[in-house]
């Protein structure tokens, strides 16, 4: 069973479609890369996922628990899920502990101690245990990142999203939260990543997807599509971001 | 100015504020609190996307800003007792009194202008904080308390506390009701004593000065706010 199976997802705004019958799914230990141009939904599609964005058509099965079932338990199901943000939406009137410690008391119920624990020692793998005390806006925007990395992974999640983790960043510090992501990789956590970093997606990824306009145009392994990408729009997408 | 006698002020000043001030500042306080609760839980029915939540009130935010505050404290006051006794079964009208009709009264009227103060500042926080709180399993009641409405309550402490001033001199209407807040116990000693001049000029200058010293409360809490972003 795969950890996350999206089957023929469609999405409307009124009458604009934002998706087209997406269909895809992420294996356990799979790091899939989502790609391509600004407005082809890969953004939408990664928030059906833990149904930040609701859809009319299709199904998504996350670890075979069925997301557009008005009988799941959304809270319980989401929480299960990491989430990681392009603007890394820390809650900015808490300190960095709080931040790491909310969750994991509100939702999963462990005692303040525990959830402290706990967060420390994922603060610490994303180096910025000494910040702890401080205010998310104290933090540099990489920093921020490492921290909402460190809030998703103190919740023990099955599955981590991340929809455009660095885009927001300086380019100084894209390569800390790479690195962070790569690392988790490595662990054999299953990943689904909105992004632009082709280095990354080659580094890092098992399959790479395709949007262009809604629909998934490309799902490749990452050797074939940095290597023979079948559609026109996914070569041409290429060619212009990797030729520099 | 052989014609006043600013004596009348010193006289009296003990039970201006012992018994006028203090019902003033409690009728602020109490409205203000009762007001912001109150305004806050409308403002999160305004903007539920469930239409049944939505729409009373919004109804009731129209309502009582398109109606003068005089009128509603006499409304208020006249019908509470039957509401209440019609509430409870009573073949009588309820007695309020004329203090709880008036805390009831202000707190309902002030909810609609702090609802929408509210309102503006849970819109004022990015979608994308609630997306956070959903993400980590916090349900829509946690995600307001712990997320939303501790930053829009931030954000909104000075036009929050620019309702409270307005508040607190719209409270000296409760004189209708021949209540002794400060200005009614200005007025009866002014009418007692013959002193009209001098003790409104009096009631005045206490109002100005109470005001005005919030206003730049106000002033600098904005200007520490706006550091803190």
């Amino acid at each position: 069973m795969p950890m996350i199976e999206i089957k023929d997802v469609s999405k409307w705004y009124g009458t604009f479609q934002v998706l087209t019958d997406c269909t895809t799914n992420v294996e356990k230990g799979e790091v899939i890369v989502v790609c391509g141009p600004s407005g082809s939904g890969k953004s939408t599609l990664i928030k059906t996922v833990n149904a930040l964005e609701p859809f009319q058509k299709g199904d998504i099965l996350v670890d075979g628990i069925k997301v557009n079932d008005p009988k799941t338990n959304l809270p319980k199901l989401r929480a299960r899920v990491g989430m990681v943000f392009q603007h890394f939406e820390l809650f900015p009137h808490l300190t960095i502990t709080q931040n790491l410690t909310l969750g994991q008391v509100k939702v999963l119920g462990r005692t303040f101690e525990e959830a402290r624990t706990r967060g420390m020692k994922y603060l610490d793998r994303v180096g910025l245990i000494s910040q702890k005390d401080k205010f998310p806006g104290q933090l540099s925007g990489g920093q921020q990142q490492r921290v909402a990395i460190a809030r998703a992974l103190s919740m023990d999640p099955i599955c981590m999203l991340f929809d455009e983790p660095t885009s927001a960043l300086d380019p100084e510090m894209i390569n800390e939260v790479l690195d962070v992501m790569q690392g988790l990789a490595k662990e054999g956590m299953t990943m689904m990543v909105v992004t632009h970093e082709m280095g990354f997606a080659n580094r890092v990824a098992n399959r790479v997807i395709f949007m262009d306009r809604g629909s998934i145009v490309e799902d490749a392994t990452k050797a074939d599509f940095f290597g023979k990408p079948r559609s026109e729009r996914a070569q041409q997408f290429l060619a212009k971001i990797l030729h520099h | 100015m052989g014609g006043f006698d600013f004596n009348v002020i010193e006289r009296s000043i003990g039970y201006l504020f012992r018994e006028g001030m203090t019902f003033t500042l409690t009728l602020t306080g109490l409205a203000a609190l009762g007001g912001i609760i109150f305004g806050t839980i409308l403002a999160m029915m305004r903007l539920s996307s469930h239409k049944w939540l939505s729409l009373p009130a919004t109804g009731y935010v129209n309502l009582m800003r398109s109606i003068p505050l005089l009128l509603v404290i006499f409304w208020f006051y006249f019908l509470v007792p039957y509401i209440g006794a019609w509430i409870v079964g009573a073949p009588t009208p309820i007695q309020v009194g004329a203090v709880a009709s008036s805390v009831i009264t202000f707190t309902m009227f002030e909810a609609a202008y702090y609802s929408e103060i509210m309102r503006a500042g849970i819109q004022s926080i990015a979608r994308g904080q609630v997306w956070a709180g959903y993400a980590l399993g916090l349900n829509y009641w946690q995600t307001m308390g712990k997320v939303v409405l501790p930053q829009a309550f931030r954000n909104m402490i000075p036009i929050l506390l620019t309702q409270t001033i307005i508040l607190f001199q719209d409270t000296s209407l409760v004189y209708v009701l021949s209540i002794t807040d400060f200005l009614g116990a200005a007025s009866k000693i002014a009418q007692r004593d013959g002193r009209l001049v001098e003790m409104y000029l009096f009631a005045a200058l206490v109002y100005f000065i109470v005001s005005f010293t919030l206003s730049y409360v106000v002033k600098l809490l904005q200007q520490k706010i706006a550091i803190i972003r």
